[in-house]
């Protein structure tokens, strides 16, 4: 198992690199200076070229993209340009806000679908089946910044049960328990459109998963030799229909974390997605650039974890042989 | 998946062409057809937009600005005095225009590049799929954004629209990408590619005339859920004010109004709407989607 980790690690080096090259260009390619973004208006022309030259900015291309992997890797992402503090400690205080939210979803998500999806595969087409159906069909058709948008204006706005916005109250100093309480109260409705985005795509899946896998024939054979439908549904379906579960897990985990960049701008949650809105409408080429290596290298975990799960649950994937 | 079905009626001899099939399944799905019928509305009244009403979607009127619903204006006027009826009208022509020009530029990458891949096989399929892995492993939605931006950063205002729209094409094709090089793998095996070889065909003739074809299906499936969310997309985008971005309307940047919090609580005629539009165009090519998806291939119901 741990050689198959350690190989699948191996095997994300190139596409990092790949993306990060990708993205490098795309900020290069940008029209206009990003020195005339750090330097004040009225600097000369020499102190520009000079400028230009300290940064690095008057070397080919490629000798720009090592020096900057260079420093990457040594963990320096350079300055935040609207933030005047160094990319890394910017970076390292929002995505801990993103983890809050995110996780949170993460196992709401999990523990809801799951049981839903068994009930809609074991009693098809009854009412339960058919409302969730709407449910799924009408929870990925809503846009979820409208979706949000309706939740502040009715909860938020006009009853006045939830904040508007924001992670905690403004300029409040709770601390301890009664913090934790804060925080909560202002993620109910950023997690509810996450919540309801999510389960309405894995619903579908878990349902569909559990379906083909019932229809097979040991689970003819299962019933015929008298299992109480019991152990038929959760230990010969269940654990059959994991492993299509888990590969849905593996692309709807990272989806999470892009997915979130909408709302945590609608819901101001001081997260890296509203972060990352912050750095490309301040031009922050350098925060920009930590975020997306982030955000690429979350998505890679995400597909990581969803290989090693799949191991995991199904004895057939030979772990070690390793074709990805 | 095959769709050439011949069915042939007794003492008739009429025979079903293969979309007539389709049509004829696709006809009996009450739901799917209520979804077709939704966005054909969606159409019309964006294509017919300037008979349905008097005024353009940018003429600025400052003697009435931030108007409630009447009946000159039927949703009212916002900021600048234009009609809002009229600007969602024309917001439709641009975010149902984006989101089909998206899945076309996505389709047609797709299964060119899922084509060749499927074609020929070892070390061109081997690059090609670790470049479909790369590109699937994006985080798409913060790349759409900051592509846009970027790239969009020093244009005028419309070509936003075009940008948005290659933006999420060049981002979304990998999946159909995948799906078409692994029908293609089975079906270049069969007789009718032997054929085609014994006939001396070209390389592209075979891939572009014999192979893609019978893989379109899948392509239409998929098409019509891109298309969706290209919709989805364009929209997110726009609200973010980096996609298509005013005065140009779209659906997506006309909910932006709602960031403004007095008009989230006292204008909700403003933004309500819109967002109610996208959901409908979305949910119904949604529900196409899955009728198109049962009447190819009867097989996978559920």
């Amino acid at each position: 198992m741990l050689k198959y980790i350690i190989k699948r690690l191996l095997h994300m080096i190139p596409v990092i690199l790949t993306i990060s090259i990708c993205i490098f260009i795309i900020i290069k390619l940008t029209p206009g200076e990003p020195v005339g973004n750090q330097l004040n208006p009225k600097s000369t022309a020499e102190e520009r070229a000079a400028e230009r030259i300290r940064l690095g900015l008057d070397k080919p291309i490629h000798i720009q993209y090592l020096d900057w992997l260079g420093r990457t890797l040594r963990g320096d992402f350079g300055q935040s340009y609207i933030y005047k503090r160094p990319v890394k400690d910017i970076v390292g205080h929002f995505v801990v806000n993103s983890f809050i939210l995110n996780l949170g979803v993460f196992f709401l998500t999990f523990l809801i679908s799951i049981p839903i999806g068994i009930v809609c595969a074991k009693k098809q087409y009854s009412k339960t089946d058919n409302f969730f159906s709407v449910f799924s069909l009408v929870g990925i058709s809503m846009p979820s910044f409208f979706f949000g948008l309706l939740l502040i204006f009715a909860l938020a706005v006009h009853f006045k049960i939830f904040p508007i916005n924001g992670m905690i109250n403004a300029g409040s100093e709770t601390q301890g328990f009664e913090r934790v309480k804060e925080v909560l109260h202002h993620m109910v409705l950023p997690g509810i459109v996450l919540t309801i985005g999510s389960l309405a795509s894995l619903v579908r899946y878990v349902r569909n998963g559990m379906l083909d896998v019932l229809h097979k024939d040991y689970i003819r054979t299962a019933r015929a030799k008298g299992l109480s439908e019991r152990k038929v549904v959760y230990k010969h379906g269940f654990r059959n229909a994991l492993i299509t579960i888990v590969t849905v897990l593996g692309f709807w985990l990272p989806g999470l974390f892009s997915g979130a960049v909408i709302l945590e701008s609608i819901f101001v949650w001081p997260g890296i997605g509203s972060t990352l809105v912050d750095a490309v409408n301040g031009r922050d080429y350098n925060l920009m650039m930590a975020i997306m290596l982030l955000f690429a290298i979350l998505t890679l975990i995400g597909n990581l974890l969803a290989d090693i799960g799949y191991a995991l649950v199904d004895p057939r994937v030979k772990v070690g042989e390793g074709n990805s | 998946m095959r769709i050439f079905a011949v069915k042939a009626v007794p003492n008739q001899e009429k025979i079903m062409g293969p979309w007539q099939m389709v049509w004829s399944r696709f006809k009996k799905n009450k739901v799917a057809l209520v979804g077709l019928i939704i966005l054909a509305l969606l159409v019309v009244s964006a294509v017919l937009a300037p008979l349905l009403t008097p005024y353009e979607f940018d003429t600025i009127d400052t003697l009435s600005i931030n108007k409630p619903p009447s009946l000159q204006h039927l949703l009212g006027t916002d900021d600048l005095g234009r009609d809002y009826f009229t600007r969602i009208l024309y917001g439709g022509r641009i975010s149902l225009q984006v989101g089909l020009f998206a899945v076309v530029i996505s389709v047609i990458l797709g299964s060119i590049v899922g084509g060749i891949s499927g074609y020929y096989g070892g070390w061109l399929d081997n690059i090609l799929m670790r470049l479909t892995e790369i590109f699937m492993s994006f985080p798409f939605l913060p790349l759409a954004i900051t592509v846009s931006a970027i790239v969009g950063n020093n244009l005028p205002g419309e070509y936003k629209m075009y940008i948005t729209m290659m933006v999420i094409g060049f981002l979304s094709w990998p999946g159909l990408a995948r799906i078409v090089r692994g029908q293609i793998l089975s079906l270049r095996e069969q007789e009718f590619m032997q054929a085609a070889t014994a006939l001396g065909l070209s390389d592209t003739r075979k891939i572009f005339r014999h192979l893609l074809p019978n893989t379109v299906g899948y392509i239409i499936v998929y098409a019509t859920v891109g298309m969706a969310s290209a919709i989805l997309t364009e929209s997110a985008l726009s609200f973010l004010g980096l996609g298509v971005v005013p005065p140009t309307p779209t659906w997506g940047n006309l909910v932006q109004f709602a960031r403004d919090s007095y008009v989230l609580q006292y204008r909700p005629w403003l933004w309500i709407p819109p967002g109610l539009c996208i959901f409908l165009a979305v949910i119904s090519i949604n529900l196409i989607g899955d009728g198109l998806r049962d009447a190819i291939d009867p097989k996978s119901q559920r």
